[in-house]
């Protein structure tokens, strides 16, 4: 079970929202996803018009709804976001999103860590979007960021976990949830991240440019599914030694012989 | 606060494992806190060769071909504790004193004459003759000579761990002695240190006050050892997570003949220990091992390049013993009388380097106030 800020969730696969070709189509994944955590660009959305077609394709009584700050190039703008959106969906969960680069769409560290510093300290629960590093990832929990969001490669490049290294140390030292966050263009990937232990995986692109959404977000699902199951199973060690026998630094049994029992 | 935990859950997790447990927690490429337990377990024994080789393989990755070196300078052997194992106890009739600031740095001056340059501050537990103020004029007056000061004092408050900090303190061991609840308020009679929760949460106050270094220890003999090592390892676990700006050391003592009429309950082989400084390796591939003078030559030579990653040398464990070693009053007596030539040659010959600087007082004058990220919602 994932708990997030005192919340449970049993599905470990979130999803966004964007890109899809309709609002339909964008609803059916979300169920056949079977997530539970949906995040939502509040660029994209009307929160004061009951009618809005996102917001009306949710079940928000199936779905934790997570608005999240993209577009926003620095702190300033991420926190007017965010209080615009805790007002008019009256949650105070937020994906905080700090882009300053249209183009890569790379997270800003320094302006991510202190709008999630003043966010967390006006009650906010922050996911931050952040790029893999794993001693801002620890400053990020420090201020009390209630998960952390490091990126496997660059947002849209579907290239998978490119920074598996600097991942694997951030959940090592992690004492909230990782989730992956971009860069997952394929179940493949998804599974990776969850084999490494990463709590979640989010995914958007991937799921809502397939030739079939659906059936995409079902296969993600079941990726998800298998990763974790593999991760609390426990992987064999990769090793360089083809057994047990064979010595890995030239020590003998008999260079212990100095012990006593 | 960390909790404290639950010994006979621990002792299940232990002693349910199989061989095929140990064989999977050697097969894993991280040892998780459960395959530790199976690596501490009966069952292991027999694998202490292949547990020495993974271990040894990773302290040479971590830190290489060196030992870091430093010697322990007593200050004080009074005591308002009764503690059934210590020499210092205060119902035990040794020869008492408290070096002078003046006599504790004519110590100092020895231990830095023979080649030292990392020196552990050791005192028994008497705040009131031997405190922070003590402890703040000695660091003041040694911190240009000395690269690196330790101490293993009695539990202090945390603006007393600033203060020190601040002073030139860079390392704080203390050591739990026992995890077991039922034991630690059976040994420990009378005293401050019957306090066992102020004692658990003294390694994540230094940690906060922004000390480099914390050092965990358990007594080995007070209970079963492998239960003992199981909780320190949970606590190393939930400091780790904590305090990520502090490096952590851990020793295990066992327990030595002392003043008083005290015999360990529960002995411990160094085969025993062996096993368990080979799990913990493996558990935390970067924690610093002590192995002090309290082991015999013999064994601390063999260790050499297998676990362990720092060794005193040349130790007194009486207040004054350096300048005069024949008047008594020792803690406890030692295994290993090496001076530290001896035991630097040792190590240069098995292809060691011995390390006595690897720290540098300017670090701390710059960084004084570097703690102020640390997490304080932790304690």
């Amino acid at each position: 079970m994932l708990t997030i800020a005192d919340k449970n969730f049993t599905s470990r696969l979130f999803v966004g929202t964007g890109k899809f070709s309709s609002s339909r189509v964008m609803r059916e994944a979300v169920e056949a996803s079977g997530a539970q955590m949906v995040t939502v660009a509040l660029r994209r959305v009307d929160l004061t018009n009951p009618q809005d077609d996102i917001m009306q394709a949710l079940d928000r009584d199936a779905v934790q709804f997570l608005p999240n700050t993209s577009g926003a190039r620095n702190a300033e703008e991420a926190i007017r976001l965010a209080r615009l959106a805790r007002a008019a969906a009256g949650t105070a969960w937020l994906k905080l999103e700090v882009t300053p680069d249209p183009r890569t769409l790379l997270p800003d560290p320094v302006d991510t860590l202190i709008a999630t510093e003043k966010l967390v300290r006006e009650g906010f629960i922050v996911l931050p979007y952040m790029n893999a590093d794993p001693i801002l990832a620890l400053r990020l929990q420090d201020v009390g960021a209630a998960a952390v969001m490091p990126l496997g490669s660059p947002i849209g490049t579907n290239q998978g976990i490119r920074t598996a290294m600097q991942v694997r140390i951030i959940i090592e030292q992690a004492r909230v949830p990782v989730v992956i966050d971009a860069g997952i263009g394929a179940p493949s990937h998804a599974a990776e991240a969850m084999e490494m232990g990463a709590d979640a995986v989010l995914v958007n692109t991937a799921i809502a440019v397939a030739g079939d959404p659906v059936r995409m977000a079902h296969a993600f699902r079941l990726a998800v599914e298998a990763g974790r199951e593999a991760y609390e199973a426990g992987l064999g060690r990769r090793s360089t030694a083809a057994s047990a026998s064979s010595p890995e630094t030239g020590l003998l049994n008999a260079d212990l012989d100095f012990i006593q029992n | 606060m960390f909790a404290p935990p639950d010994f006979n859950e621990l002792r299940q997790w232990i002693f349910r494992s199989t061989e095929e447990d140990v064989r999977s927690a050697l097969n894993r490429d991280r040892l998780d806190i459960r395959g530790l337990a199976s690596l501490i377990s009966p069952a292991a024994e027999s694998f202490l060769p292949q547990m020495a080789r993974r271990s040894a393989w990773i302290t040479n990755q971590r830190f290489g071909k060196v030992i870091q070196i430093y010697a322990p300078l007593y200050l004080s052997n009074l005591c308002t504790n009764r503690c059934a194992y210590c020499g210092f106890s205060v119902n035990n009739t040794i020869p008492r004193r408290k070096l002078s600031l003046d006599e504790a740095e004519a110590e100092a001056t020895i231990l830095h004459r023979r080649g030292f340059r990392h020196i552990l501050l050791v005192s028994g537990e008497a705040p009131r003759a031997l405190g922070t103020d003590y402890l703040e004029e000695l660091a003041l007056r040694l911190r240009d000579r000395f690269a690196a000061l330790s101490i293993e004092v009695q539990p202090l408050d945390s603006d007393e761990y600033v203060r020190l900090f601040r002073a030139g303190i860079t390392a704080v061991a203390v050591y739990q002695e026992t995890y077991d609840r039922e034991v630690y308020a059976r040994v420990h009679h009378g005293g401050r240190k019957r306090d066992y929760d102020y004692r658990l949460d003294t390694p994540a106050r230094a940690a906060a006050a922004g000390m480099r270094e914390v050092g965990l220890g358990a007594l080995l003999g007070l209970t079963d050892w492998r239960t003992e090592g199981l909780a320190l390892a949970l606590h190393l676990q939930w400091l780790r997570k904590r305090f990520w700006q502090t490096a952590f050391t851990v020793s295990f003592p066992r327990l030595r003949p002392a003043a008083g009429e005290f015999q360990p309950p529960f002995p411990v082989s160094e085969r025993n220990l062996s096993q368990l400084l080979f799990a913990l390796r493996l558990f935390d591939h970067d924690v610093g091992l002590i192995l002090s003078t309290r082991e015999e030559e013999r064994f601390r030579n063999g260790m050499v390049g297998l676990g362990p990653t720092r060794y005193s040398a040349g130790s007194c464990t009486a207040p004054g013993g350096y300048g005069r070693p024949e008047q008594g009053g020792e803690q406890f007596s030692i295994g290993d009388h090496r001076n530290i030539t001896e035991v630097s040659n040792a190590l240069i010959a098995k292809g060691f380097d011995p390390v006595y600087k690897d720290w540098d007082p300017e670090f701390q004058a710059a960084s004084s106030s570097s703690s102020t990220y640390q997490l304080r919602s932790a304690l």
